[in-house]
């Protein structure tokens, strides 16, 4: 099983005509996604791969009926409205793959998100991937690359950085370890769904037995999950990995993603890497390390 | 990007917020000259962009205009926090009968701008918090409907003011929340605010950041208020190295290459992406090497870009290898970065073999790319090859 998406998710890509976004279909389509539509305004009625472009959301709901997701992957200045017109023609579940989105926009779309009950995925992110069954997004890339890298499994995987999504699903491939879902959150400083929020889906999913997680400095996101984790006495056990330390020494200079910035105490990886540990989540000090601190875990828990 | 506290005032005087009278000098005369204007006591304020003046010095009381050149003089070599003074800012001195704090900023959990409001200005918020909780308020407001003044009322009456000083301070913190969520901010900040004796409000102390991402939207205030388009006003000023890096990205608009960051170390490091490069550089100096440059390459550079940059680090005073690592990736081509990297050597004099440390880029393309590197006797590796131990093989050669 899965979170989020299955090979049964109906999703479209707003900006599917774009470079980016017509690689990303074909990606999409070839690792068996179910992508019903496009859409980039005044090109409707062109294909991209056989997948059929229209003008409005509402056009592609108004000929399949209910759509389960949708890919937004249009420029920064019309991110905003693309996401809203997603959440108001009845989408629930949103990838935002732009990056360079300024925060209010994206406070705006996470509060319309909230009203409407949509989750948001992003954005400055790859989307996410369920191996074997489908995935939303550039992450993983070609099909061929993406099957090389992700092996279905028991695994959940959530990171802040795209790239490092797949090099810890390939290491974790490579250990014999394959994923549930693994979900690329992004890199802004606000972003629509975090590790916290994530975290009752992994729980829920009886094919989830253990978390790997990817972080960075900036954010109050791990002080997030710690007390998610400890409130919740969670079955699964975490492991995380927490890359740019060398930042704690270089207050105020931006590295990596929009969110990674150590601007306060808080932000820093040890103070981070404290409340995790004091959490109860193992924090490996390289991504090979991984694999094994998991299997150490999960002997533990049986 | 953070605003000089000029800057910020000039920004908040358009919007109708209280100011005492004053401008900036930027000589001794002219400190004189503001001060004799004004006709009474002023304090001179360092213009830099960090806190912590006070304590460093670089904020100074003149009771005649004929004290303000020397404190000029003494006032502009203080570094605070590293920053050195652009300018001096001559205020008039307000006799002040309490100081509030407000900030408007971004709570990344709970998604929503957060106004901060404490009737104890003036000194560290955070020690307010802690130790007087009753008189700090947090006031979460939505985004999406009407900005209201009753968020105002409410945050500044939680902490127990009352009276025609609410009434008088509601428009103005209103005003605030207005600004941040007008000029895309990061963060809005007036501390103190001060009510005075007779009275009257005025903004003593300010400072706003403005969103780097919202930069392009807000050009035709940024050119008012003078501020360059080169300007990064990040915690320190760019060096050469990273103008020209700047420059290299700007080549064509096909991937990213060229945002680096200089460091004093002798080990070149073309890697990538965001989060992979993190995880690269801890690497090299948990291995004990010494970074020469941190970059990021992204998305699909093209071979030019990648040329470029690696021509930039190489000519690098005291660079003698580089080291092109990444995570695994799925946009960015192998072939595209071996071809540049590879082409960048050549065109800098060098052999890819001997300059070339260890090339760790597995994913799409590799195959194309590692047989460009195997035709020049460049050292790969695919991900059986951790991007830890990878990074140990480039400073293990350096030390060789």
């Amino acid at each position: 099983m899965s979170i989020l998406i299955s090979q049964d998710t109906r999703f479209i890509v707003q900006g599917i005509t774009g470079r980016e976004a017509v690689n990303l279909t074909r990606e999409n389509l070839d690792y068996g996604a179910r992508i019903v539509g496009g859409v980039t305004p005044g090109r409707a009625g062109r294909d991209v791969y056989g997948v059929p472009v229209f003008d409005c959301v509402r056009d592609v709901v108004a000929k399949e009926g209910k759509v389960e997701g949708s890919v937004v992957c249009v420029p920064p200045n019309f991110t905003r409205d693309a996401v809203f017109e997603a959440i108001e023609n009845g989408i629930e579940l949103i990838v935002v793959v732009t990056e360079n989105v300024p925060r209010k926009e994206v406070a705006q779309m996470v509060e319309l998100a909230t009203l409407r009950g949509a989750r948001i995925i992003g954005p400055n992110c790859l989307g996410l991937i369920s191996p074997g069954e489908a995935k939303m997004g550039g992450i993983g890339g070609p099909a061929a690359n993406t099957r090389q890298a992700y092996m279905p499994g028991n695994i959940g995987v959530m990171s802040r950085s795209g790239g490092m999504t797949t090099e810890i699903a390939s290491t974790l491939t490579a250990a014999g370890l394959g994923q549930s879902t693994c979900v690329s959150i992004g890199g802004d400083a606000i972003i629509g769904t975090t590790y916290a929020e994530l975290m009752p889906h992994f729980a829920a999913d009886p094919e989830t037995h253990a978390i790997a997680i990817y972080s960075e400095p900036g954010g109050r996101m791990e002080a997030e999950l710690a007390e998610w984790v400890k409130a919740n006495d969670s079955r699964l056990p975490i492991v995380a990995f927490m890359a740019g330390r060398f930042m704690d020494e270089m207050q105020g200079m931006r590295f990596g993603h929009a969110g990674t910035i150590v601007e306060g105490k808080e932000d820093t990886t040890v103070e981070k890497i404290e409340r995790m540990r004091a959490a109860g989540i193992s924090v490996a000090e390289r991504i090979e390390e991984i694999p094994a601190l998991i299997g150490k875990r999960l002997e533990a828990a049986s | 990007m953070r605003f000089y506290e000029y800057e910020s005032k000039e920004l908040f005087r358009r919007h109708g917020l209280p100011l005492g009278r004053g401008r900036v000098a930027t000589s001794g005369a002219e400190a004189h000259e503001i001060a004799a204007e004004i006709g009474g006591p002023v304090v001179l304020k360092s213009q830099v962009l960090s806190g912590g003046r006070m304590k460093a010095g670089a904020v100074q009381f003149a009771e005649t205009p004929d004290e303000c050149p020397a404190l000029f003089d003494a006032i502009m070599p203080i570094e605070v926090s590293g920053q050195t003074a652009r300018s001096v800012l001559v205020e008039e001195k307000s006799p002040v009968a309490q100081e509030y704090f407000v900030s408007v900023t971004w709570d990344g959990r709970r998604k929503l701008p957060v106004l901060l409001f404490s009737d104890m200005g003036g000194i560290d918020i955070e020690e307010v918090a802690e130790k007087h909780p009753d008189h700090v308020s947090k006031t979460h407001f939505s985004t999406l409907l009407p900005l209201s003044p009753r968020i105002a009322k409410e945050a500044i009456a939680a902490t127990g003011v009352g009276g025609s000083t609410l009434n008088r301070l509601t428009p103005i913190v209103f005003e605030l929340m207005q600004i941040f969520l007008s000029y895309d901010l990061t963060l809005a900040e007036i501390n103190p605010l001060a009510r005075l004796e007779d009275g009257r409000f005025i903004v003593l102390d300010g400072h706003v950041d403005l969103e780097a991402e919202a930069r392009g939207q807000h050009e035709a205030l940024l050119a008012e208020l003078g501020i360059g388009a080169d300007e990064t006003r990040q915690a320190r000023e760019p060096t050469e190295f990273e103008i020209a890096g700047r420059k290299v990205n700007q080549v064509d608009h096909r991937g990213v290459a060229g945002n680096v960051v200089e460091f004093d170390g002798n080990l070149g490091l073309v890697i990538g992406a965001g989060g992979g490069s993190l995880t690269l550089f801890d690497a090299v100096r948990n291995h004990g090497g010494k970074p020469a440059n941190y970059c990021e390459i992204g998305g699909n550079p093209s071979v030019g870009k990648v040329c470029e940059l690696t021509k930039l680090i190489l000519a690098k005073p005291g660079v003698s290898k580089i080291a092109v690592m990444m995570n695994v990736v799925s946009n960015t081509r192998v072939d595209i970065v071996a071809r540049g990297v590879v082409k960048g050597c050549i065109e800098s004099g060098k052999d890819p073999s001997e300059v070339i440390s260890i090339f760790r880029i597995p994913g799409a393309w590799e195959e194309e790319g590692f047989k460009i590197l195997e035709r020049y006797g460049v050292e790969y590796c695919d991900r059986s090859v951790s991007m830890y131990e990878a990074a140990g093989r480039a400073v293990a050669k350096l030390g060789a």
